[in-house]
């Protein structure tokens, strides 16, 4: 199972390449709206590539709706890891 | 209510000879053929015509954010592009394309045929829609371009997407003359676009009207040729803007030209064939609401695509109406058959054939077909007195459409 450091790097490489973003400006405080520049459509989308990324289902849509910022999404994967045994696609 | 004129102050192109109306404009002075083989679609059975006109790679990365691109599948960023281009252009700025009186009226065949392919390799094998992007059925629906151009350049006006395969971007830019004219709106971004895709040529393959010279791209289409044998398609967008005159006037806007006629027939005899009454009729409904005798309409540029029963009905529908002298030519020949685009972008070579007055002959155009010999088939590029000219556009479904577009008077 990758550590929780591998799982932060994959999912600023994942969302670097969906988003065309700027890897050095996904720092753990950053909001992904208000910051990165995110909306409602890309969070479907981000949502898509993580799935493939890590191979879990990101359902919990209460979850989700709670992230605000890199680290609550770091955390929230963090979790499913946990849970699901997420592994790399 | 008084009825405003209505004049063009702007252009944009993306075709088959790359980005831009100068790309356009010097491929097609120069006889260039943009036809090619595409070998890759032997893998589809039962295509028989591997022939294609396609737009080059553009840098598209690098000319829209990814926050329009994600939206937009290649005709609706060929569409924002040349929108852009005629903007700048026609030098109308942030405030009144957000003003509310500027409006779009962009069409295309469908929405993105490449979209409906991924969207459906997804969804067929299991019925799944997971994985699936939130982007694309704004790529597939049916006013992708016009929707994608008014976000992309902040209009606010009225968006319109005139859906008629062929005839598209002619209705678009009628659609947008009518607009202006009764003073809903005072400029509108008009005309349309279209992709490169094997399920479209596949189309006209199915009804046994697309070129099968698949061993000599560049002889391929040859309207009005008596070896044509059918359609090539071809990508872009062309995009004009039309301007109120008093508007473009009150602004010193530079004026292109002038749309003075339109014409709109249904003809309902058949979904597919051509029929040369009714394209007659569009012509003369144009010419009639121009004011225009045949004696002063000094050239056609014709719809042709190089099918055996539509070149020589439109041959026949020119004679009718204007007589044997009337001169006539196709832009197929250059650009292949842009579909939805293919009005706009050939009106933007009408409006060089005015400025230059030159009138350019139909590529690929060696033995004229008798039967459509009944007009002047213009054989090469010659000096001409050009002031008033007449656009033919007709698609399946009966649909025949034809513009007036006359020279500005400097």
């Amino acid at each position: 199972m990758m550590t929780d450091d591998e799982l932060r790097r994959k999912v600023v490489e994942t969302l670097a390449e969906e988003f065309e973003l700027d890897p050095e400006a996904m720092q753990p405080e950053a909001t992904l709206f208000d910051d990165l520049g995110l909306d409602s459509l890309d969070a479907v989308d981000m949502v898509v590539a993580l799935e493939k990324t890590f191979g879990m289902k990101l359902t919990d849509k209460e979850s989700l709706q709670a992230v605000r910022t890199m680290n609550d999404l770091f955390e929230l994967l963090i979790r499913l890891k946990g849970v699901q045994g997420g592994q790399q696609t | 209510m008084s009825l405003n004129r209505v004049v063009i102050t702007g252009c944009g192109a993306i075709s088959p000879y790359g980005q831009g109306v100068a790309a356009l404009v010097d491929g097609v002075w120069a006889s260039r053929a943009t036809v090619q083989a595409m070998p890759e679609w032997g893998r589809i059975d039962g295509l028989h015509s591997l022939l294609a006109a396609p737009v080059p790679e553009l840098a598209v990365k690098e000319l829209l954010s990814r926050n329009l691109r994600r939206t937009m599948g290649p005709m609706a960023i060929y569409a924002t592009l040349a929108a852009r281009e005629a903007v700048a252009q026609a030098a109308l700025n942030e405030d009144y394309l957000a003003s509310g009186e500027v409006g779009v009226a962009v069409g295309s065949t469908t929405g993105s045929p490449s979209a409906y392919e991924d969207f459906y390799r997804r969804y067929l094998p299991d019925e799944a829609i997971d994985g699936i992007k939130s982007g694309e059925f704004f790529k597939i629906m049916g006013h992708s371009c016009a929707a994608n151009v008014c976000l992309a350049l902040g209009i606010r006006g009225e968006q319109w997407a005139p859906v008629s395969a062929c005839a598209s971007s002619c209705q678009a830019i009628g659609l947008g003359y009518l607009l202006i004219k009764s003073g809903r709106q005072q400029a509108m971004l008009c005309g349309g676009a279209d992709e490169v895709h094997p399920s479209v040529t596949g189309v006209f393959d199915v009804v046994r009207a697309a070129s099968q010279r698949n061993g000599q791209p560049a002889s391929s289409p040859r309207p009005f040729d008596r070896d044509r044998d059918g359609v090539v398609c071809g990508g872009g967008s062309g995009i004009l803007v039309l301007e109120n005159y008093q508007a473009a006037c009150a602004r010193g806007a530079t004026i292109l030209g002038e749309i003075i006629g339109f014409g709109n027939v249904s003809d309902s005899e058949h979904i597919a064939n051509p029929h040369e009454d009714a394209m007659a009729g569009a012509m003369r409904k144009a010419m009639a609401e121009a004011g225009v005798e045949g004696s002063q309409v000094d050239y056609v540029n014709a719809h042709a695509t190089g099918t055996l029963q539509g070149d020589l009905a439109e041959a026949r529908a020119i004679g009718m109406v204007l007589g044997p002298g009337a001169a006539v030519s196709s832009c197929k020949g250059h650009i292949g058959h842009t579909l939805g685009a293919a009005a706009a972008l050939e009106s933007i070579v009408v409006l060089e054939m005015l400025r230059r007055q030159e009138a350019v002959p139909t590529l690929n155009l060696e033995n004229p077909d008798p039967e459509c010999a009944v007009v002047d088939l213009i054989k090469k590029v010659e000096k001409r007195n050009l002031n008033m000219v007449l656009k033919n556009n007709f698609a399946l479904g009966g649909v025949n459409s034809a513009l007036v577009i006359r020279r500005q008077e400097s």
